[in-house]
């Protein structure tokens, strides 16, 4: 599986130069390809499809943080209000029957992004016997494996691997599927994020790694934390060609996904893509909110709003405003029906402490 | 209808708060989204967002305003289409007031909250369980002599036959045929697709092969030691472990972690640890200590067949020893059975992994002093045979634990704990724990001799509790 290491065979005098001028190394091809073109020539459904199911993260996760005040929601609570046009743009460009996503704990977006009923992720937050995860799970671990969302996961950057294997597994099972794997500015300096790149290219596997940068990880803005803020650089030594790509505008990811799926699935290994985006909102629920400037945010939401930049190319295309305002307001109801029953369905049952512990009998 | 607006929780510990600053004024339209007010506690600010539209029509509670109660209605918005005017303030304060909880920094999290009303109308009960017994050998089997690396080798071998999803992966397992030379000849046979070299990055790697295994692989993961696994235990625990539970049952992790576990001979205190005791603890896990080679055949089939993650630890000093491994084509063991492996009336000798061996050369020089011993091998930690032990203990009333690992918080412990709870009335002495010394195992050969567990030790154990003098 592993690819012949080409030094075996090389010159002393052959030495670094062989490697620059290896034909294979093309670690700009992508961002070279990328840039011809970085706008997804979107059909208005698809427009109107990527408004929609923005603002349907949106508003679930405003509801969510009402739900949390109210005492609803416990724990942490990590919402992805801001970053609607990363997984949007990219898990669009996804083939659900193949492909497989893994993420951290600020996963509601990417599981409504697979159109996975309101009802269950908000009862899953709730804590209630008819969330994804029976309640057992919560915010930060929510699954379908039915879709191929493979989580959910609390620790910072163990994800990362975990997409890896789930790659190993496309590859070994040869199904023809990619793995997108997600993770944050401040997940990109673990070390076992490392680890995964070498290995990813060693074995030449199909994942996209994404850095999802919103800029900060809790307090810490990235360059308090990065000696390379420039994400997409991070894959060089590994031979992982990188994509910078603006998150705050869902035709861009979409065009990126493009991209950089076509090269996976040609069998040309991972791509690492950082997604520029911005998080409106505290890191989890409570947050001292000291690190930046209120400017500095109304700024973002003013001018970057991801979903208000979709809205005004519907609006030039023809779309009425009264028209969008109608969606609006049918994912409101949406929104508030599945806030209505996470609030009234019941908590699991007791004997639930002892199920799924294992899934065998010894 | 007009909608109260109320004062917001930053947190569910937060009970009040400063109403810092209005932002709309009555009279006022409102759009979602738009920020209404500024809400303060001395640890964080938030900015309080309109979910509904409409018009801002009395301001009940002035900006600047301290000690506002979560709950408490701050402002009246009037719906589209309804006059400002007809909006009346509610009677009374919402809010309820309780006792004062701590609120600490961090990510925010609930510390303090108040448990869920809702009533829990049974109490759950852990099930219990009762294994399977081992399955019957037909009689007039060969028995052939194997090695304990051998069987492991078979049995790895015997399921990547029988099973395509099977592959192994670890540090030097392929080209090398293994550090140990457990996986020797499984790269010829299986080739580079299943046997599959990883580089130093034992995080990495568990990792990879957990989420291999959650994308429906069957991962063997080979540590070359188990003091390794200490860069991966928490791929092993956070990520294997509980997914199964996390995600309601939806997404298993059926994956090995296998490798030589324990003290070896000589290696110094970072690479001579017994981890049972660690892994034994983690509820999602299953934890396999095998002594001998048919069960570590068995045992290790059947943890590659199990859906459930599964630590399967070995031991380094008794790779090279040969045991009587029944010739069957399909030979799998129970989990979490354990196997009495000298049967005797005067005492329990509880043990698991190389001290099995002790605890049997013990046991035979206490027959020679008339004392009739009973050696329990557990073979697997997690789940343990509670039922076989107590059994045992009605029986003879008198049980020592002999474990090559440190005392403190041990499977020995354990043991003793579940004696105390279930097994009291039986007792005729006090559960006596022989393991090591109690410090890092030391390098100096006559040192490690001293720390380690020995039969001279298990021995004086066995005749204390049975009080005969020495
Ligand atoms: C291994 C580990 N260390 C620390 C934490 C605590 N923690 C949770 S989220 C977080 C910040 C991560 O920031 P980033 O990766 O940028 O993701 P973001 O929250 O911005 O989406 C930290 C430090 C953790 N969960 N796991
Ligand atoms: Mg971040």
């Amino acid at each position: 599986m592993a690819k012949k290491p080409a030094a075996k065979t090389k010159t002393p005098d052959a030495g670094n130069l062989a490697a620059i001028d290896d034909p294979d190394f093309a670690l700009k091809s992508l961002q070279e390809e990328f840039e011809k073109n970085k706008t997804f020539d979107a059909s208005e459904e698809q427009m109107l499809h990527f408004y929609e199911q923005m603002l349907l993260i949106r508003r679930f996760e405003e509801r969510a943080g009402q739900l949390y005040g109210l005492g609803l929601i416990g724990g942490f609570c990590h919402l992805y209000i801001g970053q609607e046009a990363v997984a949007i743009g990219l898990q669009s460009a996804l083939d659900n029957d193949r492909d497989s996503v893994i993420t951290g704990y600020r996963d509601h977006g990417h599981m409504l992004a697979y159109g996975i009923d309101p009802n269950v992720i908000m009862s899953e937050l709730t804590g209630r016997q008819a969330g994804i995860s029976k309640g057992k799970g919560g915010s930060m671990h929510m699954f379908s494996t039915e879709h191929k969302f493979y989580g959910g996961h609390g620790i910072v950057g163990a994800q990362v691997p975990l997409g890896a294997g789930l790659a190993f597994a496309h590859k070994y099972n040869e199904d023809g599927g990619l793995t997108l794997a997600y993770f944050g500015d401040g997940a990109a300096n673990q070390g076992q994020v490392y680890e995964a790149f070498n290995m990813a290219a060693l074995w030449n596997l199909p994942i996209c790694f994404v850095v999802e940068d919103n800029q900060y990880a809790m307090g810490t803005a990235t360059k308090r934390s990065s000696a390379e803020t420039r994400f997409y650089r991070r894959g060089t030594s590994f031979r992982i060609p990188g994509m910078e790509v603006d998150g705050m505008n869902v035709l861009e990811v979409r065009q990126a996904a493009e991209v950089a799926f076509k090269h996976i699935r040609e069998g040309n290994g991972p791509v690492l893509m950082e997604c520029n985006t911005y998080r409106y909102r505290g890191h989890s629920m409570s947050d001292p909110a000291k690190y930046r400037t209120r400017e500095e945010v109304q700024d973002q939401k003013e001018h970057h709003d991801p979903i208000e930049r979709i809205k005004k190319t519907l609006i030039e295309k023809g779309k009425s405003e009264d028209a969008l305002k109608d969606i609006d307001k049918g994912i409101r109801t949406r929104v508030s029906e599945a806030a209505d029953f996470a609030e009234n369905s019941p908590e699991p049952e007791a004997a639930e402490l002892y199920t799924d512990v294992l899934v065998e009998e010894y | 209808m007009a909608t109260e607006l109320k004062m917001p929780a930053l947190s569910p510990t937060m009970e009040e708060g400063t109403l810092a600053k209005w932002l709309k004024s009555e009279g006022d339209k409102i759009e979602i989204g738009d920020i209404i007010a500024e809400i303060e506690t001395d640890k964080a600010t938030m900015e309080f967002e309109a979910v509904d539209e409409g018009t801002l029509a009395k301001i009940l509670v002035d900006e600047g305003t301290e000690g506002v109660a979560v709950g408490a209605v701050i402002a009246m918005m009037a719906d589209e289409g309804e006059d400002v005017g007809d909006v009346e303030a509610p009677s009374a304060s919402a809010a309820e007031s309780s006792d004062e909880k701590d609120d600490v920094e961090g990510e925010g999290k609930d510390v303090g909250q108040e448990p869920s009303e809702a009533e829990v109308t049974e109490t759950a009960e852990k099930p219990t369980r009762s294994p399977a017994s081992d399955p019957a050998i037909p009689e007039g089997t060969n028995m052939v002599s194997t090695s304990v690396r051998e069987a492991l080798r078979d049995a790895m071998a015997e399921e990547m036959r029988r099973d395509e999803r099977v592959f192994v992966m670890g540090e030097e397992v392929a080209e090398y045929q293994g550090a140990y030379k457990v996986t020797q000849g499984l790269l010829d046979e299986f080739g580079a697709k299943r046997v599959v070299d990883t580089p130093i990055t034992e995080y990495g790697f568990a990792g990879l092969g957990t989420g291999a295994a959650m994308g429906g692989l069957r991962p063997i993961v080979e540590f070359m030691t188990f003091n390794f696994a200490m860069q991966a235990i928490d791929h092993i625990i956070n990520s294997a472990a509980k997914t199964n539970y996390m995600s309601g049952g939806q997404m298993r992790c059926p994956i090995v972690f296998r490798g030589p576990n324990g003290a070896a001979a000589r290696v110094g205190a970072q690479h001579s640890q017994n981890y049972g005791p660690w892994y034994a603890s983690v509820p999602g896990l299953i934890v396999i200590a095998p002594y001998d080679a048919a069960d570590a055949k068995g045992l290790m089939k059947a943890a590659i067949r199990s859906e459930d993650p599964v630590v399967f630890l070995e031991n380094e000093l008794v790779y090279g020893r040969s045991f009587d491994v029944p010739e069957l084509d399909d030979y799998v063991l129970p989990i979490g059975k354990a196997r009495i492996v000298r049967e005797g009336s005067d005492v329990t000798i509880v043990s698991y992994s190389i001290a099995v061996g002790l605890a049997l050369e013990a046991a035979e020089e206490l027959a020679g002093q008339g004392i009739d011993a009973e050696v329990i091998d557990l073979r697997t930690l997690r789940p343990l045979d509670k039922e076989t032990v107590l059994e045992s203990l009605k029986k003879t009333n008198r049980m020592v634990v002999a474990e090559e690992g440190w005392p403190t918080c041990s499977i020995a412990s354990e043991i003793v704990a579940i004696c105390m709870e279930d097994g009291f009335d039986h007792l005729d002495a006090p559960v006596t724990r022989v393991n090591n010394a109690d410090v890092p195992l030391p390098y100096a050969a006559n040192l490690e001799a001293m720390a380690l567990i020995d039969t001279a030790s298990i021995i004086k154990a066995a005749k204390k509790v049975c009080y005969i003098e020495e």
